[in-house]
C-alpha cells in the first residue's frame, strides 16, 4: 500500500504534467472557437466553410508530429494531436447545430480530384444527419480516448509516433464519413485500414503483435476487392459515384446487378467490420495499444461497413436477397461471436468478440431495413464499448499489463472509478432498461420481428430469435467479465501485487465517467414512440438521408402490445444473463462454472478454440497459398526461370563469346580474309541489279 | 599500232605480278614487281600520261624498290615455302573470293565501250599537271608533304635501336 | 577478234582488274611481311593505271594528280613499313605475318 500511496504522490507532485498542459490547451482553444464563433455570426460570415476544418485539423497535426517525430517536446505534442481533434469535435457540434436550425445539409467541394472524359470526382465534404451524427461520434469519442491515450501512453518511448497514427486514423476516419462520393470514402476506408494496421502492429518488436497487424491488412484487403468491384460496377452502370447522383439514378440499376453490387459492398463491410467470413483478424487486432482497440476497433473504424450500408440505403432496398444476406450474415454472427465470448479469459479478447457480435446486430438492423436502428446502435455501441475497452485499458494499465481475467478479481476496492463506470457500461451493453443499448438493441431486434424487409416473416421470427439468444449471451458474458475482474479477492500474482495495482490518472479516468454517463443517457434521443416520454431524435434526424430506403421498407403499423411485449422479453433476457452470471461469477464463490466445464468438456474446448476457425482457414486458404508459392519458388522460379530462362541465355552468350573468340587469332590475313569476305557481300548488295 | 605497244607490255606487267606472288626468293619478287612496274609505266605512256610514267620509273621502280630489296638483303630472308599445306581452307576461300571479285569488276568495267576523250597535245606534261597541284590541289600537297616528313621520323623510330 | 587488234580503253581497265586482283591474291597467300608489302604496292599500281585510264577517257588531268598522291604515300607507308618489318625481324627473327599474332587471346 505504502508503495501506491507514494506512486500517487510522485503524480501529483510533478511540477506540470503534458496531461494538464493539454487540457489547458484545449480549453484555451475552446475559448478562443466560441469567442470566434460568436463573432463571425453576428459579423454574417458563413459557417458551413468551415465543414473542411473538421478533417483537416488532424491531417495538419499528423503532418506536424510526423514530420517532427521525437522532436517536439511532448506537451507540445499532446497538445496538438488532442487540441485538434477537439477542435474538430466543437466545429462538428457547431455544424451540426447549423444542420439542425437551417435543415440544409451542408456540402464544400474543394477541388476536382480527377475528371476522365465525362467521369470526375470532386473531394468535397457532405455534412447531412447521418454524416454529421458519424462525425460527432468519431470526432467526440475520438477525443475521449485521445485524452485518456495521454495518460495511457504516458510512458511509451513512441509516444508522438502514435498520436501521429492516431490523428492519421482520425483524418480518415472523417473522410469516409464526411466525403460524398464512394472514391472519397474508399480513400478514407483504405486509410483507416492502414493506420489500423499500423496501430496493431505499433510495438513492432513484437514478432506476434506485427503478424496481428499484418493479418488485419490482409484480411481487409480482401474485404476491398469487393468494394473496389462494387464500385467499378457502378461507375460502369450509372457513370457517376457521388452519392446524390447515385441516389438519383439508383432506379436505373436493373435488381441482378443491384444484388450483385450489394453482395460485393457487404463483402468489403464484412472485412472492415469483422462479420463472418472475414471477422478473424478483430480479436488479433486486441495487440494494439488499448485505446487503439476502443477507438478502432470498437468505436469508429469498425462500424464503417454499417455506415457505408446506411449511407448505400438507396441501392440495397433495391435488393432485398441482398439485405435478406446482410440481416442472415448479422444474425449468425452475433451469436457465433457471443458464443465464443462465453469461455475467454482475456479481458480484451472477451470485448473483442463482443464488438463482433455488436456488430452483427448493428447488420441486423440494417439488413432488415431498420437503418436509422443500426446506425443508432453505432452510436450507443460507440459509447458503451468505448467505455469498457477504456475500462480495460485502466485496468490492464493498473495491472502492470496483465490482461487474464483469471487473476484479477477484488480490483473494485482498488480501482473505485473503473469499476463503476465499468459496471455502467455493462448495464449498457447487456440492454437493462433504461441505458443506452436497451433502446437501440430492442429497435433492431422489435424491426427484426415486424419488419424484416424482403426476407419472409418466418425468417424475421428466427433472426430475432438468434439475436435474442445472442443478447442473453452478451449480458451473460458482459457480467461475467464485470464479476471476475472486479468483485471478490484479488488473486493477481505476487510480482503484480508489489509493483502496486492503482487507480489510473484522470486524464484516464475522466473520458471513462463521461462516456459511462453517455452509456445512461445515450439511449434517450432514439425513444420509440411508445414511450411518449420524448420525441423520437434520432429517427428524425435521419429522415431525410434514409428517405428513400424508408419509403422501399415502408412504415411499420406494429401493435404496441407487441412492442411492448417484446420489450419485456429483452428486459428478461437482459436480467436472466444477470442474474446467472452474478450467481456463477460474483466473487468467485460458485464451482458450478468449474464442474459445467468438466461435464461439456468438448463443447467447451471447441468453444474456447473459437470454433477452430482459423485453423479452417490455415488449411483451407493459407496452406493452399503458401503451397503454391513454394511451388512457384521451388519449381518454377528454380528450374523455369532460373533454369531455363537465366542458365540457357546466359548459356548461349556464353558460347557464342566462347566460338567468337576463336576469330581472334591475331593473324593479320585472317582478319584481311573477313575484310575480303565483307568487301564481296559490300559489293553484292551494291551490284545486285547489274549486269550479271 | 597501239595492239602492238600494248599487248607485250600488258603481257609483261602480267607476268611480273604472277612471279610476284608465286616466285620462293623474295629478291626474284622484288625484281619481278619492277618489271611490271616498267610496263606500267609504258602503258602510261600509250595514255598521254608522260610525266606520271617518268615519275613511276623514278620514284617506284627507282627509289621504293631499291628500298625494299635493300632491306630483303639487310634481312638476308630464306626462300619460303609455298603451297596448300597449313591453312588450306583459308587460302583457297581467299583466293576464290579474289578471282570473284576480279571477274565481277572486269564484267562490269567491260560492260559498255568507254570513249577516248579528245586529248590536245600537252595533255599530261609536267606544266599541266604542276598547275593543277600547284593550283587546285596546294593544300593536299602540303599535307603530303607533312605525311611525308612524319613517315621519315616514324621510320627513324620505329628502326632505331636505342636513342 | 577484233579485242586483240582495237586497243580500247577498256583494255587497259581488265588489264588494272587482273593486277588488282593478282595482289590481292599475294596479299592473302604469301606470309612473308615483305612480299605482302610489294604486292600491295601492286595493287596501288593496279589503282594507278585505273586513274590514268579514266583521266583519259574524260580528258582531265585530276588523274594524274591524284597518281602523284598514290606515289607519295606509297613512298611514305614503305618508308615506315620497312621500318617496322626491320623491327619486327630484330625482335623475332622473322617477317613472316602468321609469327606476329601476339594480339590473340
Amino acid at each position: 500500500m505504502t508503495h501506491h500511496e507514494s506512486e500517487h504522490e510522485a503524480v501529483a507532485a510533478a511540477p506540470i504534467g503534458p496531461g494538464r498542459i493539454a487540457l489547458w490547451v484545449i480549453a484555451a482553444g475552446l475559448a478562443a472557437l466560441f469567442i470566434t464563433l460568436r463573432l463571425n455570426l453576428s459579423a454574417g460570415i458563413d459557417v458551413t466553410r468551415w465543414l473542411v476544418l473538421i478533417p483537416l485539423m488532424p491531417a495538419v497535426a499528423c503532418l506536424i508530429n510526423g514530420v517532427f517525430v521525437n522532436k517536439l517536446p511532448k506537451p507540445l505534442v499532446t497538445a496538438l494531436a488532442v487540441g485538434s481533434v477537439g477542435v474538430s469535435f466543437f466545429i462538428s457540434v457547431i455544424l451540426f447545430i447549423h444542420l439542425k436550425i437551417t435543415g440544409e445539409p451542408i456540402q464544400q467541394v474543394m477541388y476536382s480530384w480527377m475528371a476522365a472524359g465525362d467521369f470526375s470526382v470532386n473531394v468535397s465534404f457532405t455534412l447531412d444527419g447521418l454524416s454529421g451524427l458519424m462525425a460527432l461520434v468519431v470526432t467526440g469519442v475520438g477525443w475521449l480516448i485521445h485524452i485518456y491515450s495521454i495518460g495511457y501512453m504516458a510512458h511509451d518511448e513512441s509516444y508522438s509516433r502514435y498520436f501521429t497514427y492516431l490523428n492519421l486514423f482520425t483524418f480518415s476516419m472523417l473522410v469516409l464519413v464526411l466525403g460524398d462520393s464512394l472514391p472519397l470514402m474508399f480513400v478514407g476506408w483504405e486509410g483507416v485500414g492502414l493506420c489500423s494496421y499500423l496501430l496493431i502492429g505499433f510495438w513492432f518488436t513484437d514478432n506476434e503483435k506485427a503478424t496481428a497487424g499484418k493479418k488485419a491488412f490482409i484480411v481487409n484487403r480482401i474485404g476491398d476487392m469487393g468494394f473496389v468491384i462494387a464500385m467499378l460496377l457502378l461507375f460502369w452502370i450509372v457513370g457517376a459515384l457521388d452519392y446524390t447522383t447515385l441516389a438519383a439514378q439508383a432506379k436505373t440499376v436493373s435488381p441482378m446487378w443491384a444484388t450483385v453490387i450489394c453482395l460485393l459492398l457487404f463483402f468489403g463491410a464484412t472485412g472492415k467490420s469483422a462479420q463472418i467470413p472475414l471477422y478473424v483478424w478483430l480479436p488479433d487486432a486486441m495487440a494494439g495499444p488499448t485505446p487503439v482497440s476502443a477507438l478502432i476497433h470498437a468505436a469508429t473504424m469498425v462500424t464503417a461497413g454499417v455506415y457505408m450500408i446506411a449511407r448505400l440505403s438507396f441501392l440495397f432496398v433495391l435488393a432485398p436477397s441482398a439485405m435478406m444476406t446482410v440481416a442472415i450474415v448479422g444474425a449468425l454472427t452475433a451469436l457465433f461471436a457471443a458464443t465464443i465470448g462465453l469461455f475467454q479469459y482475456d479481458i480484451k479478447k472477451v470485448l473483442a468478440y463482443s464488438t463482433v457480435s455488436q456488430l452483427g446486430f448493428m447488420f441486423l438492423g440494417v439488413g432488415v431495413g431498420a437503418f436509422a436502428a443500426g446506425i443508432f446502435h453505432l452510436m450507443t455501441h460507440a459509447f458503451f464499448k468505448a467505455c469498457l475497452f477504456l475500462g480495460s485499458g485502466s485496468v490492464i494499465h493498473g495491472m502492470h499489463g496483465e490482461q487474464d481475467i483469471r487473476k484479477m478479481g477484488g480490483l473494485d476496492k482498488l480501482m473505485p472509478i473503473t469499476s463503476k463506470t465499468f459496471f455502467v457500461a455493462c448495464l449498457a451493453i447487456a440492454g437493462i432498461p433504461p441505458l443506452a443499448a436497451f433502446f437501440s438493441k430492442d429497435e433492431i431486434l422489435y424491426k427484426t420481428f415486424a419488419v424484416h424487409y424482403g426476407a419472409p416473416s418466418w425468417l424475421g421470427a428466427a433472426l430475432w430469435l438468434t439475436g435474442a439468444l445472442a443478447a442473453a449471451c452478451t449480458s451473460f458474458y458482459m457480467f461475467r467479465l464485470y464479476y471476475l475482474t472486479f468483485s471478490g479477492e484479488s488473486r493477481a500474482p505476487e510480482e503484480i501485487k508489489k509493483k502496486g495495482i492503482h487507480e489510473s490518472p484522470y486524464t484516464m479516468t475522466i473520458p471513462l465517467i463521461v462516456l459511462a454517463f453517455l452509456a445512461i443517457v445515450g439511449g434517450w434521443v432514439g425513444m420509440p414512440h411508445i414511450f411518449h416520454a420524448l420525441p423520437n431524435y434520432f429517427e428524425h434526424n435521419l429522415e431525410e438521408t434514409l428517405s428513400v430506403a424508408n419509403n422501399a421498407v415502408g412504415v411499420v403499423h406494429g401493435s404496441a402490445m407487441l412492442e411492448w411485449g417484446l420489450m419485456l422479453i429483452s428486459t428478461a433476457i437482459a436480467l436472466g444473463g444477470w442474474i446467472v452470471a452474478r450467481a456463477l461469477y460474483k466473487d468467485a464463490r460458485s464451482d458450478v462454472p468449474a464442474r459445467m466445464k468438466e461435464k461439456f468438456a468438448g463443447i467447451h474446448k471447441v468453444i474456447f478454440n473459437k470454433y477452430y476457425v482459423d485453423e479452417g482457414y490455415f488449411y483451407a486458404f493459407i496452406r493452399p497459398t503458401l503451397n503454391l508459392g513454394l511451388f512457384l519458388w521451388g519449381f518454377v522460379d528454380t528450374y523455369l526461370v532460373d533454369g531455363v530462362l537465366v542458365k540457357v541465355s546466359a548459356w548461349l552468350v556464353r558460347s557464342a563469346g566462347m566460338g567468337l573468340r576463336l576469330v581472334q587469332t591475331g593473324n593479320v590475313q585472317t582478319y584481311l580474309l573477313a575484310f575480303l569476305v565483307g568487301a564481296a557481300a559490300l559489293l553484292a548488295y551494291l551490284w545486285q541489279g547489274t549486269s550479271l | 599500232m597501239d595492239a602492238i605497244i600494248f599487248w607485250p607490255f600488258a603481257l609483261l606487267a602480267l607476268l611480273g605480278a604472277v612471279l610476284l606472288i608465286f616466285h620462293k626468293n623474295p629478291i626474284h619478287s622484288a625484281l619481278a614487281l619492277i618489271m611490271t612496274l616498267f610496263s606500267t609505266a609504258a602503258l602510261f605512256v600509250m595514255l598521254h600520261a608522260g610525266f606520271v610514267a617518268v615519275l613511276q620509273i623514278l620514284v617506284y621502280a627507282g627509289a621504293i624498290m631499291v628500298l625494299f630489296i635493300f632491306v630483303i638483303m639487310m634481312l638476308n630472308l630464306q626462300r619460303e615455302e609455298l603451297g596448300l599445306r597449313r591453312h588450306a581452307a583459308k587460302k583457297i576461300v581467299a583466293t576464290v573470293l579474289a578471282l570473284g571479285i576480279g571477274l565481277k569488276f572486269a564484267l562490269v568495267l567491260t560492260a559498255q565501250l568507254l570513249p577516248r576523250a579528245e586529248l590536245a597535245a600537252s595533255f599530261g606534261s609536267v606544266e599541266n599537271v604542276g598547275m593543277m597541284v600547284f593550283n587546285d590541289y596546294m593544300l593536299p600537297f602540303q599535307a603530303i608533304g607533312v605525311l611525308l616528313l612524319s613517315a621519315v621520323i616514324g621510320a627513324v623510330v620505329v628502326a632505331k635501336t636505342r636513342f | 577478234m577484233s579485242w586483240l587488234t582495237t586497243i580500247t580503253l577498256n583494255h587497259f581497265l581488265v588489264l588494272a582488274v587482273l593486277l588488282f586482283t593478282l595482289g590481292m591474291i599475294g596479299v592473302m597467300l604469301r606470309k612473308n611481311g615483305l612480299i605482302v608489302f610489294m604486292c600491295i604496292e601492286l595493287m596501288l599500281n593496279a589503282v594507278n593505271l585505273a586513274f590514268i585510264t579514266f583521266a583519259a577517257m574524260h580528258g582531265n588531268e585530276v588523274g594524274h594528280t591524284m597518281v602523284f598522291f598514290v606515289m607519295t604515300v606509297a613512298a611514305a607507308e614503305a618508308a615506315v613499313g620497312l621500318a617496322v618489318f626491320v623491327a619486327l625481324f630484330r625482335n623475332k627473327v622473322t617477317v613472316y605475318v602468321d609469327e606476329a599474332a601476339d594480339l590473340k587471346l
